[in-house]
């Protein structure tokens, strides 16, 4: 069974973002990039599914700038067999992108495609699910456990109510949530060996596939501060400070 | 404008996050006709239909929407997309499942997470935990979104019920089936419309000592919450978190208990009135959002606060 991961390129985990200020976007020059997190779990689970034998080949995705292709190989380090990059410089909306990797699937014909539930960057939470729509596939989101059983899989769902358990038919979409797994750090020797392993790009405007944007971003600004806060020494003074002068208590 | 809510329910009554969103859809349109699929869900139709700003209810009352799956929902909502002009749902897990299946199949965009309305096609969504606000603006002919249930106030009641009609769908889902819910039942208020919550982190140190959050908590009558470090520990389920990837709250008063304040878990509280934190480390960067800040160990203080408690009569 081949499994394909969708892994994108965002700033990194651990950075302080900067809106710039003439309301443009975030800056992105000289800040550290990385793979962005929920697909690093998506990536582990593909991985482990083949070290238990139950997949034969992990194919790792990006769409975006020839820059992904930094991200790819840290997908390669990680365990992925190849990597696809559908390059493109154009802005990608979570539709655009769900488009591209609908092709990829046509193509290479997985039987499971693993994403991350959200992107940190846009926060969209919306690819997966697009991609499981434009295929007519089974949607597995937030997921938290998941067993393959011959032509199905059981996904654990994180939802707001507490865990949900639904069976779908394969091929279908799983996107994954925090608790997933916790994802591999690659060692040197995967990391050299990554290298060498096959990565291909396709240009997307090849596809002929329409990815303009659909929505225009106006403008990206800083949330609104919150006043400058007080310390209080003592209990007594914090409930007197809730009681009296706030009076939410 | 014709808007579209798709309710989130329980068969029994709305969600407090369907009531935030009928609010939304009145700012964009009069004209707000509410989707309620479900199962043995009569209850929910005759009380929704008395929910101001809604114009029609239409149901479809079938087994496969007793938990509705996305396959199935999103066909039924397929059937009547193309009367509307915007398509919105609650931006909890049920609405983020649902949304974007819909919006890929009509072609059109998804809007994730909408704090602000300022016309009929721009709108204002937190990205980067949070940390940026980006106002978009949709050309698409439906617009399909989620809402954030704490931005928008509950629609009130109103007198005269809006009119209830039948929806009939034939389901031909072969791919995904649902086996079983776990829900953590709880006498306490709903983390996302709870007046006060009171939030525990690692610094509680193990599942037993978490006891002692929700002991407070009932005391308070206030819901419970936990940082992603919490439940990763084991000490609380996972519907307890709150942050970018959990819940986000916004009640008048968040008490944080050895809640260290990592942006994931600020972002899902910055809507919050009032923020407290109690936590030992001075340098911990809950401290930077927090209104009062109180270095301490939460165990030392805690007879204080179980004093002060019983002194303000909670």
């Amino acid at each position: 069974m081949k499994v394909l991961v969708a892994i994108k390129r965002v700033i990194d985990y651990h950075t302080k973002i900067r809106v710039k200020a003439d309301g443009s976007g975030v800056e992105t020059r000289n800040v550290k990039m990385a793979m962005n997190p929920f697909d690093e779990i998506a990536l582990e689970a593909a991985i482990r599914l083949k070290e238990a034998g139950q997949a034969s080949e992990v194919i790792v995705v990006s769409c975006g700038t020839s820059e992904c292709q930094e991200t790819l190989r840290a997908g390669l380090a990680m365990g992925a067999d190849r990597a696809i990059l559908i390059e493109t410089s154009e802005e990608l909306q979570p539709l655009a992108v769900a488009k591209l990797l609908n092709a990829v699937v046509n193509k290479e014909s997985p039987q499971l495609v693993f994403l991350g539930k959200q992107a940190i960057d846009d926060d969209a939470n919306q690819t997966g699910q697009m991609l499981a729509g434009l295929l007519n596939w089974a949607q597995g989101t937030f997921a938290s456990n998941i067993i393959i059983n011959n032509d199905k899989i059981e996904v654990e769902r994180e939802v707001d109510g507490g865990l949900e358990k639904v069976s779908l038919k394969l091929p279908a979409i799983v996107t994954a949530d925090l608790r997933l797994n916790e994802p591999r750090f690659p060692s040197l020797p995967n990391i050299m060996k990554a290298k060498q392993k096959p990565l291909e790009v396709i240009s997307a405007s090849s596809l002929n596939i329409d990815i303009k944007p659909r929505l225009t971003v106006l403008k990206i600004e800083s949330p609104p501060i919150r006043k400058q806060g007080v310390k209080v020494n003592t209990i007594n003074e914090l409930f007197n400070k809730l009681h009296v002068t706030e009076k939410v208590l | 404008m014709s808007v579209l809510v798709i309710a989130e329910h329980d068969n029994q009554k709305l969600s407090t996050s369907t009531l935030s969103t009928i609010t939304a859809a009145t700012i964009l349109a009069s004209d707000v006709t509410l989707l309620i699929a479900g199962y043995d869900c009569s209850s929910v139709c005759e009380s929704a239909s008395r929910i101001a700003g809604v114009k029609k209810i239409i149901t479809s009352d079938i087994g496969c929407f007793k938990v509705p799956l996305a396959e199935d929902l999103v066909a039924l909502t397929q059937l009547i997309a193309n009367d509307y002009t915007h398509i919105l749902a609650p931006a909890s897990t049920f609405g983020k499942n649902v949304i974007p299946r819909l919006a890929a199949l009509l072609d059109v965009a998804a809007i994730t997470d909408v704090i602000l309305i300022e016309n009929d096609n721009t709108f204002k969504r937190p990205i980067y935990a949070g940390n940026a606000i980006a106002t978009v603006q949709s050309q698409d002919r439906v617009k399909v979104m989620t809402i954030r249930p704490t931005a928008f106030e509950s629609a009130p009641t109103q007198d005269s019920p809006a009119p209830i009609q039948t929806l009939g769908y034939t389901s031909q889902n072969t791919l995904s089936e649902f086996i079983a819910i776990e829900t953590h039942q709880s006498e306490r208020p709903e983390l996302t419309s709870a007046k006060i919550i009171i939030s525990g982190g690692r610094g509680l140190q193990n599942a037993e000592q978490f006891k002692i959050i929700e002991r407070l908590a009932d005391r308070l009558h206030a819901a419970v919450g936990a940082s992603r470090a919490a439940v990763d520990a084991g000490f609380v389920p996972n519907d307890y978190q709150v942050g970018q990837t959990g819940k986000v709250v916004a009640p008048d008063l968040y008490i944080a208990i050895g809640i260290s304040g990592a942006i994931q878990h600020l972002a899902g509280i910055k809507d919050s009135k009032i923020i407290v934190a109690i936590n030992k480390d001075p340098d911990a960067p809950i401290f930077e959002v927090a209104d009062y800040g109180l270095v301490a160990d939460f165990f030392a203080i805690l007879p204080e606060f179980e004093n002060v408690l019983t002194q303000l009569g909670y």
